[in-house]
């Protein structure tokens, strides 16, 4: 067993209202730059769609993630002979089109406009060309359904028998948010798509970046990425991708897109998991078994065995304190109600969703049915949203999982509203989703009343480990050439107390790599 | 101070807005009634106001035309009505002294003799034109103009205005209210436009006072969806030109002082005061009968039967040096909250202390000195004020209230408070709920729970309203109304044009999710992230039959006017609807119209104000005027609309 640390998140897509401030926020403090005009770190999808980029869910064309081929595990888009034929030319790259143009507008116009017989407007043009634009998609061209008769067909979730079950009409017409960052994967197909060794998952805390001087534009991490969450900026012909917000994680601060969210739906907190058996868990051959292997990687913070040797393998003691405390290992681990997000792409996802249940309640809301159990869980499986094309999305198809989650879910509401008007709840509701009363209590304060503290745990950096404090002072941490920090290059300064120079994380100093197949070099 | 719904500090914001500390009373327009008769957009009224009376009704709006009713509500002071008179109320009071009279005798003299008229009753006489406007804090042609196009045509004399609608024939006119031949265009001499964006009002301007955003000044703000007054900060100067409010206001009324000396001077004007909610007022015009004087079925008697006539001395040339300092009034007369008077008297001197002193009064010369007053003048942020006001209301009703507000009768937020964090208003008898450290504001607990008659004419939660025009319209009680039949009196709106698939439906035009009215849907990112312009929602079912498919150009337009607009087809639709959201101006992304080759119009280009009699009712209980509170609404939304598909490529 070796014990590792990851932050990692939970979105409870029950309470998202699809506001997009995330988004907005993310956009203004990362990609609003040149070369990043059609990246968004952070986008909000409408379900069902096709989501941004395109069908980015479909990866018999994309080819992100990892297949089992002869019980071993490999790139869905082939080992080192096939990079090396397509390095020049890699056919599953999305184009401009598969994202979209950006654009902007002629606002200039509308102050400088002479008198004219028509009102003066701003008419959008191209980004790229600066051409006048026609515009035909955009990052969040689906929004609550728009355009859905025509593209909601393509939604890669509508398989195996869903696609019989979802009438595009309006009576049946159902729909929820799916706000998406990098899944900072355990096993990321990214990291191990890199011919230059540039990407990495750093050791602490397993957030996977890009080293910005080590890239090549080689690309392959785009394609590698089954989330499609690593862009190509075109001005600095390098990869960029969401960093979690590193810089406020480090200083104990949750990602700007948690602090904004209006909703409150998003939690952080640390996940301690085995590294020794991360390849097993990503190789399980049917891929049903992926969620329950992923699980079986978390390991019990409370458990003092596990304390005993994450102190062995240099988890500082605040940490493990912060696990014990960890809003995702209660929802994930514990209340078994936040799901992985398409978990047979066997990268080990760590942003986990507690899927929609809301156009349910409105069903089974007859008199007395939230203080029976018979009359709430069979509705479960009659939802609008069809628990298959939930099990699609987070379970590799296993209608199970989704099923438990959201039984816990309408249980919790039941034996809530219960108690809200003064009537002892039955305990036989929480014994029929396999629940202690206390702990649905602590799963509605998790999900309902929570406050900041509650929903994010983040145990600031340890400033004794990997870089120098000294060395980076007057750095700003984000100033690579077209980053976002813009505080100028970055001069490595040497210690005058004697620690080396900075060191790239990742580049082995920093307590060595936390990642199985960490590039293609070594992946077979 | 910007308020979303809710002034909670709304007696010292009052005091200060509508300068109560100096003069008395202010003019306070309702804008639909106001935009129904500038926008001319009565004469397109084809339906008469007895259209909608019930069969057991008692004629009271029998053959009135609604222009008929604004008049009747202006001339028995129902209603604000502004400009009232045909003639300058300045020249009024000048031959009312030179007759030796009184103003309002004299008035009332002249309006018996019918040798002077309310403008109301010919709002198309040049000389009842509106002249000036200055909007701040509004988008009021890219937003809020219903009947948008009428606006650009009769208010502006814009030549791209889209009006295809008819007027009313001669036999569905008014019969009070004069009708002119030709209706005028281009009424306005000078329209101005505060604001930090280039939007749909400031394209049509003729002056541009560019505008401090948030960021960049310092005020106040509240709202009804939470219980804390908020300040605003200066993080950074305004850029360039641009100055805060409090600076352009002032600077205006410098200037405006320094040109009165030669201009103006010190005059008498007289004001027409609608009778008043919360006042005595409310009992004008009892029992719900409709008297009109005109019609000689009364006295013609200022206050009871018509608008109280108040003359009112201003000093042209000291209006920059009333800005700058709190008047008198402020504790001589204090503030009303729904009727209870708030007395500012140790308040005067703190705030003496806090801003300084200019000649003798407390000092108004520096916006966070308004964010000053404001807190000290209001029950909600001064405990002290909130106890006073609580004292008053008991010796009014006879029950222990003060209580409610003793636990924080020390509470004086100051906007230093403010900057630190919100601060959570306090319980006043300025609204009515039982708010406390414990609790939550609810409205009307103080009403329920301490037994203070509700604002009604019974006191009392009171449904049944006993008044001539409601039982006319068989509403005297609460009632289903089905939407308008629009089709039926205005017959088809589509074009007819050989060959062109068209269908009707109805118009929707909810809240926006890109943007808040109309503000930040011009923004990038807010573009970015839906369809980069203004857009229709239509049901698949309906976009199939008329061969529309998503993202396609599409014509929206009935006779008010045309709009263009990218289509949303969607199954989350029902058949039957077109949504647009609202505010989406025509500043970004809008093609002409092949319909009327004009620039496509915004959300409201195919709507009309449709004002409902029903709502002009004043005077009587309950059913008076109050400012932002009490009045006519403009019934857009119960329209209908044609849609089509643009044929050709989309032309700029």
């Amino acid at each position: 067993m070796q014990v590792r640390a990851q932050i990692a998140m939970v979105m409870n897509l029950d309470k998202c209202i699809g506001c997009h401030t995330c988004s907005v926020t993310c956009k203004n403090v990362w990609t609003n730059r040149r070369g990043t005009e059609y990246m968004w770190f952070n986008d909000v999808e409408t379900k069902p769609g096709v989501g941004y980029p395109k069908q980015w869910e479909n990866q018999e064309r994309w080819k992100g993630g990892w297949e089992l081929k002869g019980g071993k595990l490999r790139l869905k888009a082939g080992g080192r002979l096939r990079k090396f034929a397509t390095l020049f030319f890699n056919p599953e790259l999305p184009t401009l089109d598969d994202y979209y143009e950006p654009w902007t507008y002629d606002y200039e116009t509308l102050t400088t406009a002479p008198t004219s017989k028509h009102q003066p407007v701003a008419q959008p043009e191209s980004q790229v060309t600066g051409r006048p634009l026609d515009l035909q998609w955009g990052p969040n061209w689906e929004d609550d359904l728009a355009g859905a008769p025509e593209h909601a067909r393509l939604d890669p979730n509508l398989r195996d028998g869903v696609e019989e079950q979802v009438r595009l009409e309006y009576e049946k017409a159902f729909m929820f948010y799916l706000p998406r960052i990098c899944e900072h994967c355990l096993n990321p197909s990214c990291v191990a798509s890199c011919p230059s060794g540039a990407m990495y998952k750093r050791v602490e805390d397993g957030i996977v970046l890009v080293d910005q001087e080590q890239c090549r534009s080689w690309r392959m991490c785009v394609s590698g990425c089954p989330y499609k969450k690593v862009y190509f900026n075109w001005s600095t012909g390098k990869a960029e991708k969401c960093t979690l917000c590193y810089p406020r994680i480090e200083a104990g601060q949750p990602t700007i897109c948690s602090e904004t969210c209006v909703g409150k739906i998003r939690y952080l907190g640390v996940v301690l998991y085995d590294a020794d058996r991360v390849q097993e868990a990503a190789s399980v051959a049917d891929e049903k078994d992926l969620l329950p292997a992923q699980l079986s990687l978390f390991l019990d913070p409370d458990d003092p065995e596990v304390r005993e040797q994450a102190r062995r393998d240099g988890i500082a003691e605040d940490w493990l304190d912060a696990a014990r405390r960890s809003p995702v290992y209660a929802l994930a681990v514990k209340h078994r109600v936040a799901l992985p997000l398409h978990p047979e792409y066997r990268t080990l996802p760590m942003v986990w969703y507690v899927p929609p249940l809301s156009p349910v309640m409105s069903l089974v809301e007859g008199p007395g049915s939230e203080a029976d159990p018979d009359d709430v869980f069979p509705a479960i499986d009659e939802l609008r949203i069809p628990i298959e094309y939930l099990a699609n999305m987070l379970t590799a198809g296993d209608p199970e999982p989704v099923r438990v989650s959201l039984r816990r879910l309408a249980a919790m509401r039941g034996w809530t509203r219960e108690k809200n008007l003064g009537v002892d709840p039955d305990p036989a509701l929480a014994a029929a989703v396999g629940m202690e009363p206390r702990e649905i209590d602590a799963m509605f304060r998790l999900l309902a009343v929570a406050k900041y503290d509650e929903r994010y745990v983040i145990p600031q950096t340890h400033g004794e480990i990997g870089l120098s404090p000294y060395a980076r002072q007057g750095a700003c941490g984000l100033d690579f050439e077209g980053g976002p920090g813009s505080c100028g290059a970055l001069e490595k300064a040497k210690d005058p107390f004697g620690a080396e120079p900075l060191a790239a994380p990742g580049d082995g100093r920093g307590g060595g790599s936390n990642v199985a197949f960490l590039d293609f070099r070594k992946a077979t | 101070m910007s308020a979303q719904e809710k002034v909670r500090p709304i007696s010292g914001w009052s005091t200060l807005a509508f300068a109560l500390d100096w003069n008395r009373p202010p003019r306070q327009q309702a804008t639909s009634p106001f935009w129904f008769l500038a926008s001319d957009q009565f004469r397109f009224q084809r339906t008469r106001a007895d259209v909608y009376s019930t069969p057991l009704g008692n004629g009271a709006l029998r053959g009135m035309h609604v222009a008929d009713c604004n008049a009747l509500a202006a001339r028995l002071g129902w209603m604000p009505s502004y400009p009232t008179f045909d003639r300058n109320p300045l020249d009024l009071t000048r031959e009312a002294a030179e007759a030796g009279m009184e103003a309002p005798a004299y008035v009332v003299e002249r309006l018996k003799a019918q040798e002077l008229r309310f403008a109301a009753e010919d709002p198309d006489a040049p000389e009842n034109f509106p002249r000036v406007l200055t909007l701040w804090r509004a988008n009021l042609l890219g937003s809020s103009s219903k009947g948008h196009e009428y606006f650009l045509r009769h208010v502006l004399g814009v030549e791209d205005a889209a009006v295809r609608n008819v007027e009313a024939e001669p036999d569905q006119r008014p019969t009070d209210v004069v009708w002119h031949d030709e209706a005028p265009t281009g009424k306005f001499d000078l329209f101005t436009t505060i604001d930090f964006r280039m939007n749909g009002s400031a394209l049509y301007s003729d002056v541009v006072l560019p505008a401090a955003t948030w960021y960049e000044k310092y005020d106040l703000s509240s709202t009804d969806l939470h219980p804390f007054v908020h300040s605003f900060n200066q993080a950074v100067p305004p850029p360039w030109e641009a100055k805060t409010d409090f600076d352009i206001f002032g600077r205006v009324a410098e200037r405006f002082s320094e040109l009165a000396v030669e201009h103006l001077g010190t005059r008498t004007d007289l004001v027409a005061a609608p009778l008043l909610h919360d006042t005595p007022d409310e009992l004008a015009q009892p029992f719900g009968e409709v008297r009109d004087w005109k019609r000689g079925e009364c006295e013609p008697v200022p206050g009871k039967t018509m608008p109280k006539l108040v003359p009112v001395e201003r000093d042209y040339t000291a209006v920059y040096r009333k800005w700058r300092a709190l008047g008198p009034l402020a504790e001589q007369l204090g503030s009303s909250a729904k009727g209870i008077p708030l007395k500012p008297t140790v308040e005067i001197d703190q705030l003496r202390a806090a801003n300084g002193e200019i000649d003798g009064r407390p000092a108004l010369t520096r916006d966070v000195h308004m964010c000053e007053a404001i807190l000290a003048l209001s029950g909600v942020t001064n405990g002290r004020l909130a106890v006073e006001g609580f004292k008053g209301l008991e010796q009014r009703t006879g029950t222990r209230l003060a209580d409610i507000a003793e636990e924080h009768a020390d509470v004086r937020i100051t906007f230093g408070d403010t900057q630190v964090q919100p601060r959570k208003v306090l319980a006043s008898p300025e609204w009515s709920g039982m708010e406390s450290r414990e609790r939550r504001y609810n409205p009307f607990t103080i009403n329920v729970e301490r037994n203070v008659p509700f604002r009604t004419l019974t006191g009392r939660q009171q449904l049944y309203v006993e008044h001539a025009w409601m039982l006319e319209y068989g509403e005297a009680l609460p009632t289903y109304r089905p939407p308008l039949n629009v089709l039926g009196v205005v017959g088809t709106q589509l074009s007819g044009e050989e060959g062109r698939k068209e269908l009707h439906v109805r118009w929707l035009s909810p809240h926006n999710k890109w943007s808040i009215h109309s503000e930040f849907q011009d923004n990038l990112h807010m573009l970015t992230l839906f369809r980069g312009g203004p857009v229709v929602w239509l049901s698949d079912v309906d976009a199939r039959e008329i061969e529309i498919a998503d993202n396609d150009w599409c014509e929206v337009f009935n006779r008010n006017g045309v709009i263009v607009a990218r289509a949303v087809v969607s199954h989350r639709i029902p058949p039957g609807i077109g949504l647009m959201y609202h505010s989406q101006d025509r500043h970004v992304n809008v093609p002409l119209s092949e319909i009327t080759e004009t620039r496509g119009g915004t959300d409201n280009s195919v709507t009309r104000i449709s004002l409902k009699p029903t709502h002009l009712i004043g005077g009587y209980a309950q059913l008076s005027y109050g400012f932002n509170y009490y009045g006519p609404t403009g019934t857009q939304r119960d329209e209908m609309v044609a849609v089509r598909k643009l044929l050709g490529k989309p032309v700029y």
